[in-house]
């Protein structure tokens, strides 16, 4: 099963990252130079704009995810596949339930109802340590660094598989050439992610973007095959937004399968293939970037029911002034709710 | 006053067998509260169920002291993993809660007058180790030792050399395991749990494993040193199990600087300086008439030792918080957080 996880990258993938590590320097403008091959290109070309489409080669499918709070129903999602090898954005309103779907799928939290299957093995009720084993690999919104370790106790933490893991191994020895094969896979990958000069340092002495770096980096360190990232430009300035959106492309173009809550539209339509929108638990809309905007169900999740006759509404109190009071008072006063 | 005195009784107390038990069970509390993030406040539990199974197993079964031994420190894991198994999967304080607990319930179970038969009730269990004095290559009832520049008296019995020179090793020896293991890949993973559960789950790792391991572990060595306990004094007294010996560990373990492999031996060794020094001193200004008799009288020292050492501690803490051996930079970390 683990031998999967080192598919080979798409032609001179392997050189491309060793370009981007040396070229992007200290900024992150240089990221966006590189242009990633996207293997994902061209598999949605068959795939309708609806929501719990069924998709050519899924590697996570949810089947009628509920989960419920007291009388809120937070997440009840009938249908999910997300394509394997793409970025998929998973976006919606605040309270629509999406960081819940997120601890859903990585089993954090338990469903009511509802099965989980990841790359053909279910995985429903499976710890969710075994799931990142498995390949399934995630971060956090407010992101969860170690800040009492070094950047590069961070990164050796995430290998998966060490032996030196085991209480009596870690006491008798045994472990030490693993070891050396770990801290420069560590060392390469932040190399890639121009971390390298930071090895030394406390995580908890990182800014809030580097940190958001350093989950990233760590991800890789477990071979993953699904990333799973929550947030990863919240707090992050522009800059340093450029350049987790180019580390993000190239984690797809080596094969990776990736998913991601935003808020940012621009970098939903800059990145990803694909993008599911949630409203108030459910999946209201399915479709890549560009169908989103046009979409009736999204402009009324985001700006409320009737939205649409609202601004139409608006439109009229331009031209005409005198029925300003009448129509907002009935219309904004009800979405403020 | 006599300088000598307060020199002599000071650099002992030090070395001798007192400064051993609490270093030893500090080497625990460290490794559970300095490196894992477990909050145990029943440390003195563990030294209980290790000293009464050894006391207990002699007594009872006629066993000879080092299988008796070994029964100690099974009683030590078997607690580790009573208390561990219901909390450990729920928020570290369930784990405070429940050996703070425990260290009490033990104590008035060992002292109830219904299992005097076998644990001796108040009394206790008395004269059953004497093999381990048999094994003494020095002749016990003989003074070994020097007097340092004639005055200060560092002169041992050959049975107080004896306890102290094992004593010592056992320190050793419990202080090279915790090096090994804190720089091993395991202490990676056990001082990411202390930092953030959530991230090494997420990162594949089997947080609830870990906790129990470093419990049992950190446990086993509280047990060792209930056992040096009993064994050198050749008797197991309830009351000598009270919940103070915890938070003096546990002081010994904060002094020395936690998570660092000599803190808690250092800690302990200054802790009984400390407290030995203000005794003399005191004891020394009463008898020469400089204390007023209204403002303390001899029988007072016992008390206000602890006051003045309190005090003192938290002065040393005020302006070195990460106790003698911490690196300062944590200690910022943990305040930015």
């Amino acid at each position: 099963m683990r031998a999967s996880n080192e598919q080979p990258s798409p032609e001179s993938g392997d050189d491309a990252v060793v370009e981007f590590g040396r070229t992007a320097g200290g900024g992150g403008a240089g990221s966006m130079q590189k242009e990633w091959p996207n293997p994902a290109k061209g598999s949605f070309d068959d795939v309708a704009w609806e929501p719990g489409v069924a998709k050519p080669d899924p590697i996570l499918v949810a089947n009628g995810v509920v989960r419920q709070f007291g009388g809120l129903r937070a997440v009840d999602v009938e249908h999910l596949e997300v394509q394997r090898g793409a970025i998929t954005a998973l976006i919606g309103p605040n309270g629509a339930g999406k960081t819940t779907f997120f601890n859903l799928l990585t089993n954090f939290d338990t469903p009511d109802q509802g099965t989980v299957v990841f790359d053909g093995e279910p995985a429903s009720g499976v710890k969710s340590y075994l799931l990142a084993e498995r390949g399934m690999v995630r971060t956090f919104q407010l992101t969860k660094v170690l800040a009492k370790m070094s950047v590069l106790d961070n990164m050796m933490l995430a290998a998966q598989e060490q032996r030196g893991e085991s209480m009596w191994r870690g006491l008798i020895g045994g472990w030490n050439g693993q070891e050396t094969d770990v801290r420069a896979k560590a060392l390469e990958i932040l190399d890639q992610f121009n971390m390298t000069h930071m090895q030394d340092e406390f995580a908890g002495a990182l800014s809030g973007g580097q940190r958001k770096l350093l989950e990233m980096a760590r991800s890789m360190m477990a071979n993953p095959r699904l990333i799973m990232l929550d947030e990863p430009m919240a707090g992050v300035n522009p800059a340093l937004t450029q350049s987790l959106l180019g580390h993000v492309k190239r984690l797809r173009s080596e094969g990776i399968t990736v998913v991601f809550v935003e808020h940012d539209m621009d970098v939903v339509a800059d990145i990803s293939d694909w993008v599911v929108v949630m409203a108030e638990g459910e999946i209201i809309a399915e479709g890549p970037p560009a169908s989103i905007g046009a979409n009736v169900a999204v402009q009324e999740a985001y700006l409320g029911s009737g939205a649409a006759a609202l601004s139409e509404e608006l439109h009229e109190v331009v031209e005409h002034p005198d029925h300003f009071h009448d129509a907002t008072a009935t219309d904004l006063g009800g979405e403020h709710r | 006053m006599d300088w000598y005195t307060i020199i002599s009784n000071t650099l002992r107390s030090g070395i001798t067998q007192q400064a051993i038990i609490f270093a030893l069970a500090a080497i625990g509390l460290n490794l559970h509260f300095g490196y894992t993030g477990l909050l145990n406040f029943g440390q003195v539990g563990f030294m209980a169920a290790g000293a009464y199974g050894t006391g207990i197993s002699i007594e009872e079964f006629g066993m000879p002291l080092i299988p008796a031994i070994g029964v100690g420190l099974a009683a030590g894991v078997v607690l580790a993993i009573i208390l561990g198994y219901p909390t450990l999967r729920l928020r570290a304080d369930y784990l405070a809660i429940v050996t703070i607990a425990i260290g009490e319930i033990i104590r008035f179970t060992v002292r109830a007058a219904a299992l005097s038969d076998v644990t001796g009730g108040s009394n206790g269990i008395n004269g059953f180790s004497n093999e381990f004095q048999s094994w003494n290559p020095l002749s016990g009832g003989k003074t070994y030792g020097f007097n340092l520049f004639g005055r200060i008296n560092l002169r041992f019995t050959g049975a107080d050399l004896w306890e102290m020179f094992v004593g010592w090793m056992l320190v050793f020896l419990c202080v090279f395991i915790v090096w090994r293991l804190v720089n091993s890949p395991w202490g990676r993973v056990v001082k990411s749990i202390r930092e953030d559960e959530d991230a090494a789950t997420a990162l594949g790792k089997n947080v609830f494993q870990f906790k129990m391991q470093s419990l049992i572990l950190g446990g086993t060595f509280g047990a060792v040193a209930g056992i040096f306990y009993a064994v050198q004094q050749n008797s197991v007294q309830p009351d000598n199990y009270g919940t103070q010996q915890t938070f003096f560990a546990l002081t010994a373990a904060i002094l020395g600087g936690l998570a660092r492999v000599w803190g808690p031996v250092v800690g302990s060794i200054i802790f009984w300086m400390l407290l030995s020094a203000v005794e003399n001193i005191l004891i020394e200004l009463i008898d020469a008439g400089i204390m007023p008799d209204w403002l303390m009288e001899r029988s007072q020292v016992g008390a206000v030792r602890f006051m003045l050492v309190g005090l003192t501690l938290m002065l040393l803490l005020v302006f070195r918080p990460q106790g003698i051996f911490g690196d300062k930079r944590e200690i910022a970390i943990d305040a930015r957080k």
